[in-house]
């Protein structure tokens, strides 16, 4: 009986043995040799497209489906779902409404009809308000074979159910091993080789080698999550002495942008695995780590940034002054604290393309592990980034409008809506100055224009500059490393 | 009704709340309904009297008030008037007034809404000046009360029921 089953068992793990082994070959030829010498064999783009066309004739499917059953194929609307014109001033709304009256008053007073403007306004924000709906993930418009992308798509034929088998056996079966693998190379050397090259004596060789490292091993991270990056006007790359701004949306933008450059980061200091890497990479580079204690004293912060900047030799400082992930398809309000800086500013501006996977981190429903679960079982990050031409503080300007005016162009590039609400409304309750700014703009329409010149986004601004001096916890959220 | 697009976002949106039935807190997580002077006001309109919460059906119910009125509707009296007609509109914003559901706007009432939409941004004063002068413009009986028809002659109120024709969800 044995000698059945002995050759049976040689074969078996011969087959193991050779498959491993070519396993093991193809990653190190197709993807370890080329992060390390930072070329591409465009294996992904071809990927991308492959899956483009998978999921245009999914979607086509289930049109077909849904059309032979009579019904509407239901669509969930990006743009809101309320027919609004060019949005109004509460002055303006109210001047049209009064307008309809037959003799205009020679000044105008508390009218009863005027209660009807707020109450639409609240019945509109219950239906679909500007500020809750960038909380949570972006909702697609065809369906990219993902259950969690799922919303209202249901089973339309047993060929597409069966396309979405396949894909999921593909997405855990072999990608998900795949990427975890190249995740943990990636790591484990990022901590070895950043912790070997802190040994070396010679500055300038260090440096140089600590570059090198710290690209190679992001960029093996970055074909752990098969991202494809597409990078526009590398021209304006971040230069050493500057600030580098982003818009955020996830921990993986850091990756995204290490991938192409070299920065120094700023964050808090963890414990773990995190607090692990963290204190390999200072040992070669200099990233600015803070401890907990620190991060309330917003001037050590402030000092400790500027004196990086002013060394030429070090790389520039990334940050993310939203201070919180936004489902990218808008730029909140940016944090002020790294725009008191006096040095130049890089903008950056980063756009997912979310019929890949979502990359939006929604860190109330999901945690740090299974998030990037999530990712490495997608079918792939595809993002675009834009480097844009470096901007200075212009003299009059305080750092909340030139904060503002970074936030405009990221926007703009990005093709973002550019919001000034706060990120921090993710957790805290919306803040009483707010409803007082409706209140004051309200009663100037009544009592009249007595006070001119502040306008009302000074208002805001004011109000907002307000609490930032009352909290200055809050800079501790503009740590590039702590994704939040 | 709501058309399928606003039904579809309700829908989602409750689901993001709780299962089932609404309690005022759960209005508090919209952003933007927080910083309306009137948001408060706006939520208790989707409560009865009494009750802590309401039920999907009647939440909907109530934002059937502004779908969009047709105007071609024939009036036969037979029919009973739908949720979205000027009239129901009309009482809504009544409401918003009158909260005690007495059917009249009492200048203490009056003078409530004026402090939450005005705050600390005029003297009391004021506010009484402006109250006074609005009942004596809309109180025609000289009951110092504003009924609903007397709403529906005010001023502003009359000619608004062409704008509220055309909020569209």
């Amino acid at each position: 009986m044995t000698w059945f089953t002995f050759p049976g068992d040689n074969l078996l793990c011969r087959c193991l043995g050779i498959s491993i082994t070519a396993w093991l070959t193809l990653l190190f030829v197709f993807i370890i040799v080329p992060a390390v010498l930072g070329v591409s064999f465009g294996i992904r783009r071809l990927y991308m497209r492959t899956l483009l066309k998978i999921f245009a004739w999914a979607t086509s499917r289930m049109e077909m489906g849904a059309k032979e059953k009579n019904q509407q194929l239901h669509k969930p609307y990006s743009n809101g779902i309320i027919a609004k014109e060019s949005p109004s001033s509460l002055q303006q709304e109210l001047q049209e409404l009064r307008g309809s009256a037959s003799c205009p008053r020679s000044e105008p007073e508390f009218e009863m009809a005027d209660i009807f403007y707020f109450c639409r306004r609240g019945v509109e924000s219950i239906l679909d308000d500007e500020v809750t709906k960038r909380f949570s993930a972006q909702e697609l418009e065809s369906w990219n074979l993902l259950t969690r992308s799922n919303y209202n798509f249901r089973h339309i034929s047993l060929r597409l159910t069966v396309l979405w088998g396949l894909g999921v056996l593909i997405r855990y079966g072999i990608l998900l091993p795949l990427r975890v693998t190249l995740a943990i190379t990636g790591i484990s050397l990022l901590v070895v080789l950043t912790t070997l090259v802190g040994f070396l004596p010679n500055r300038e060789l260090r440096f140089y080698l600590s570059e090198k490292v710290h690209l190679m091993c992001f960029r093996i991270c970055v074909r752990a999550l098969t991202a494809i990056i597409t990078y526009h006007n590398r021209e304006n790359k971040p230069k050493n002495g500057g600030i580098c701004v982003s818009n955020h949306t996830t921990p993986i933008d850091v990756i995204i942008l290490a991938n192409d450059g070299c920065y120094s980061m700023v964050g808090q200091v963890h414990g773990g695995l995190m607090g692990m890497m963290q204190r390999a990479m200072v040992k070669s580079s200099p990233h600015i780590w803070f401890e907990r204690s620190e991060v309330k004293d917003r001037h050590l912060v402030a000092k400790r940034l500027s004196d990086h900047v002013a060394d030429k030799t070090k790389q520039p400082i990334l940050i993310f002054p939203e201070g919180t992930c936004i489902n990218n398809t808008s730029v909140m309000m940016f944090k002020k604290g790294s725009f008191e800086i006096a040095c130049t500013v890089y903008p950056v501006a980063i756009k997912y393309d979310p019929r890949f996977g979502d990359a939006f981190w929604n860190s109330s429903k999901f945690g740090l592990v299974n998030y990037l679960l999530r990712m490495m079982s997608s079918w792939a990050i595809v993002c675009s980034v834009w480097y844009l031409p470096p901007m200075n503080r212009e003299e009059g300007e305080d750092a909340m409008q030139f904060a503002n005016r970074v936030k405009a162009a990221i926007a703009a590039q990005g093709g973002l809506v550019d919001l000034i609400w706060d990120g921090g409304l993710k957790r805290a309750k919306v803040k009483d100055a707010f409803k007082e700014e409706q209140q004051k703009l309200y009663s100037k329409v009544l009592v009249g224009e007595q006070d001119e010149g502040e306008q009302s986004d000074d208002m805001h601004l004011e109000d907002e500059n307000q609490e930032e001096d009352e909290n200055p916890e809050d800079e501790s959220n503009q740590d590039s490393t702590k994704g939040q | 009704a709501v058309g399928p697009k606003g039904i579809f976002r309700v829908i989602e949106r409750s689901e993001q709340w709780s299962v089932g039935e609404l309690e005022p807190e759960d209005f508090g997580a919209i952003r933007e309904l927080s910083m309306n002077p009137i948001g408060d006001r706006i939520i208790s309109a989707f409560f009865s009297p009494g009750k802590e919460t309401v039920d999907f059906a009647s939440f909907v119910r109530i934002l059937a008030h502004f779908h969009p009125t047709e105007t071609s509707r024939s009036r036969d009296g037979v029919q009973p008037e739908p949720a979205n007609s000027r009239t129901r509109k009309l009482k809504f914003a009544f409401q918003l007034y009158d909260q005690d559901r007495d059917g009249k706007i009492s200048r203490e009432e009056l003078l409530q809404v004026l402090r939450t939409m005005l705050e600390m941004q005029v003297t009391e004063e004021q506010l009484q000046s402006i109250a006074e002068r609005a009942i004596q413009e809309a109180d025609l009986d000289q009951d110092d009360a504003i009924s609903f028809d007397e709403f529906r002659k005010v001023r502003g109120v009359d000619l608004i029921r062409d704008q509220i024709d055309n909020w569209e969800y």
